[in-house]
């Protein structure tokens, strides 16, 4: 019976909600039964606080006085754009901070995952859990042990450039995290801690290369450094640009750290006053709700817009295989 | 599972092509040398690698003040001293006529010190031409274990612990139930709108949390009155996360559906189908998430930061250890003893569970 009616009631009007037979109002009836949770989800944590968090941006408002809330219009984006020079200051900071750390966290855990993939490597699982294991490492922890073993004086880090005849102990020694110029690279040390998962996926996408492609390339004469390029980096694309945007994501959002290490100060310099610290300030410590609301707006247009242009670009430099074009 | 099996392969063809008696011998070698090159440079890229694990391990089980000596040895060592006549003697390598002895410092002078034997207390005293300050001292291993009971006690770990699992714990079981069951209806049910709904659930990861911040807390802090709790962190979790979805999603897709089939025929509803049928076969990808939900609990600091301000009973380990970091900024071995007593549990998880735990990661990077 149910599959007749399908038969003669979907052949007409195969669009549509009124459309559907019993049995397929059925399956819709249990999937969005299934699929509640999130979406009940979605709409308390992420769709109305988003509206929310616009009308927001149009108060001046603080948690301690919410009567006191009064309508501004566009003066909190005003000051945040215009008036505010921490603004600009701390974007700048957080975009500083990207180019040094993306590159180098992106090249590293591709050339990582290359070696590990490598048929000469002899005990590759027993090298691919230890080159996860410090991704386990907690964050807070990882900083503490950072934050030590990059002492000027009693961390190895500097001990060992000593032995190897780089001058980094003592007064003209380096100063990892005292040194606006060595602040950012301390940071990207901390984080190539964090790039297990980068290195996973990397890594099963290499695995993922056919032979052929490379065998073939070896008849033609190709070396190593031509395979990888003309091989290997178009067939791993689509996973870099995973891991591409994941990272910017996660670099917009950089607080962890400048606030572990120095408590939001943005010791050394105003060097480490990213822009997730400063909306953090102005949120919950000095309680301005709104203009809290209006930075956080800002970042997300700026994540949006960075992602969009990734995936627009994504159509010159990312290769599916098996993608028509 | 595609990965593993891929890598079991390959390591057989390499064993196969190292065994091989049929190669020539130029070529053999050559491999030989290349598996050793690689191999070594492995060895010597992880141990950069994970030194700072080492240093933290080492430095942990010194004194406060070898961590802090910046001419200390590597290793826990204390200078040795010898109990002579109710006084401590230190003991230094002293040349003399060309033999290195270790000696105790009776008497230090500017030109000659005299020193004793250890080994010979009844022999005359040794005068010794030069300045005592130029020997070096004699130093042992001289391991702190107390360090760690000291931090598990200064930074009253058994409660940071308490709280991180319990958060951990309830919150894993919320996403299980509600992230299993989202990612079932996505799997296997035709419903309009569904394309467009996966996809803003997926364009939820690169959503920024402070987008929804400000109105969440003042909703949970001003409106609810759950400030100084853990409800405005646990609750949001009960709803499901895209990562986990997706994921789980993908597993399902793989199952056939010819049990689930069976199950219908036999007159089960949709839920005791989910339960009785599919839920058994995704144990791997449900292992999956639970870890990854587990790590993710364990490092939360944001929102712990913000919601429980205030109350320090109620700190997990991540907020506690920041907290203890400044308080105990003079004894760096403390602190490096608490990071890593807070490391032991996760890395001990992925260590017994590596394999899920990987084979999940490359589910959701690579799969789509």
């Amino acid at each position: 019976m149910e599959l007749n009616a399908n038969l003669i009631v979907g052949k007409r009007r195969p669009n549509g909600r009124k459309g559907m037979s019993a049995s397929q109002r059925r399956e819709a009836k249990w999937g969005l039964i299934f699929i509640s949770p999130w979406l009940i989800g979605f709409f308390i944590f992420h769709l109305v606080p988003m509206i929310a968090s616009l009308g927001f941006s149009m108060f001046s408002f603080t948690l301690s006085a919410p009567d006191e809330a009064r309508f501004v219009g566009l003066d909190n984006w005003r000051r945040m754009l215009f008036e505010d020079p921490n603004t600009w200051i701390t974007l700048g900071v957080t975009f500083k901070f990207a180019f040094i750390s993306l590159p180098i966290g992106m090249i590293t855990a591709f050339m990582l995952a290359v070696l590990l993939n490598s048929e000469n490597l002899l005990g590759r699982n027993l090298f691919r859990t230890l080159f996860y294991a410090p991704t386990m490492v907690p964050l807070i922890a990882a900083i503490l042990i950072w934050s030590q073993v990059l002492n000027p004086q009693t961390g190895w880090v500097n001990r060992g450039l000593d032995a190897i005849g780089i001058q980094a102990l003592g007064a003209g020694g380096l100063r990892w995290l005292d040194n606006p110029n060595l602040i950012y690279l301390a940071y990207t040390f901390i984080g190539i801690w964090g790039i297990g998962n980068a290195i996973l996926i990397n890594l099963s996408a290499l695995q993922g290369v056919p032979t052929e492609l490379y065998e073939a390339s070896k008849i033609d004469g190709a070396g190593w450094s031509r395979r990888l390029l003309n091989i290997t980096l178009p067939m791993v694309s689509p996973v870099i640009f995973y891991n591409l945007v994941l990272s910017v994501v996660g670099l917009l959002q950089y607080f962890i750290v400048p606030w572990v290490l120095n408590g939001g100060s943005g010791y050394p310099e105003g060097t480490t006053r990213f822009f997730m610290v400063h909306f953090y300030k102005q949120a919950f410590t000095f309680q301005n709700m709104g203009y809290g609301a209006s930075l956080a707006w800002l970042i997300f247009i700026i994540g949006l817009m960075i992602t969009l242009a990734l995936f627009i670009s994504a159509r010159y430099w990312v290769y599916y295989a098996g993608e028509r074009n | 599972m595609a990965s593993v099996t891929s890598v079991q392969k390959t390591t057989e063809r390499d064993l196969a092509r190292v065994t091989s008696i049929d190669v020539k011998t130029a070529r053999r070698r050559r491999n030989l040398l290349n598996q050793f090159a690689i191999t070594l440079l492995a060895v010597i890229l992880l141990s950069i690698y994970l030194m700072p694990l080492a240093y933290g391990g080492i430095t942990s089980l010194k004194t406060s003040a070898q961590a802090s000596d910046s001419r200390a040895p590597i290793l826990p060592m204390s200078t040795t001293a010898l109990p002579y006549e109710g006084r401590q003697l230190d003991i230094y390598t002293v040349p003399i006529d060309g033999e290195m002895l270790e000696l105790a410092l009776l008497r230090a002078g500017r030109q000659s010190s005299t020193f004793i034997n250890p080994a010979d207390l009844d022999a005359e005293p040794i005068e010794w031409e030069g300045n005592w300050r130029q020997l070096e001292p004699v130093r042992e291993l001289d391991v702190q274990w107390s360090n760690y009971s000291r931090a598990w006690n200064a930074i009253r770990f058994a409660r940071l612990l308490g709280n991180t699992m319990m958060y951990a714990l309830v919150t894993m079981f919320g996403t299980l139930i509600a992230s299993s069951l989202t990612a079932y209806g996505f799997a296997r049910f035709r419903f309009p709108g569904k394309n467009i709904l996966f996809m803003v659930l997926i364009s939820t990861i690169i959503l920024p949390p402070a987008v929804t911040l400000v109105p969440t807390y003042a909703f949970f802090v001003n409106v609810l009155g759950w400030g100084g709790s853990w409800l405005p962190l646990i609750v949001p979790q009960m709803f499901g996360n895209a990562y986990n979805v997706f994921l789980l999603r993908q597993y399902f897709l793989t199952i056939p559906r010819e049990l689930e089939e069976a199950a219908y025929i036999d007159g089960a509803g949709p839920f005791r189908t989910f339960i009785s049928i599919i839920l058994p076969q995704a144990m791997p990808a449900l292992t999956a998430v639970a870890l990854f939900h587990f790590f993710f609990a364990w490092n939360d600091f944001f929102g712990p930061l913000i919601y429980l301000a205030g109350s320090r009973d109620l700190n997990p380990i991540t907020v506690g250890l920041t907290e203890f970091n400044g308080l105990y900024s003079s004894e760096p071995n403390l602190i490096l003893a608490a990071a890593i007593i807070s490391m032991i549990l996760p890395l001990a998880i992925f260590f017994m569970a590596q394999r899920v735990f990987i084979q999940g990661i490359v589910i959701t990077g690579v799969d789509k």
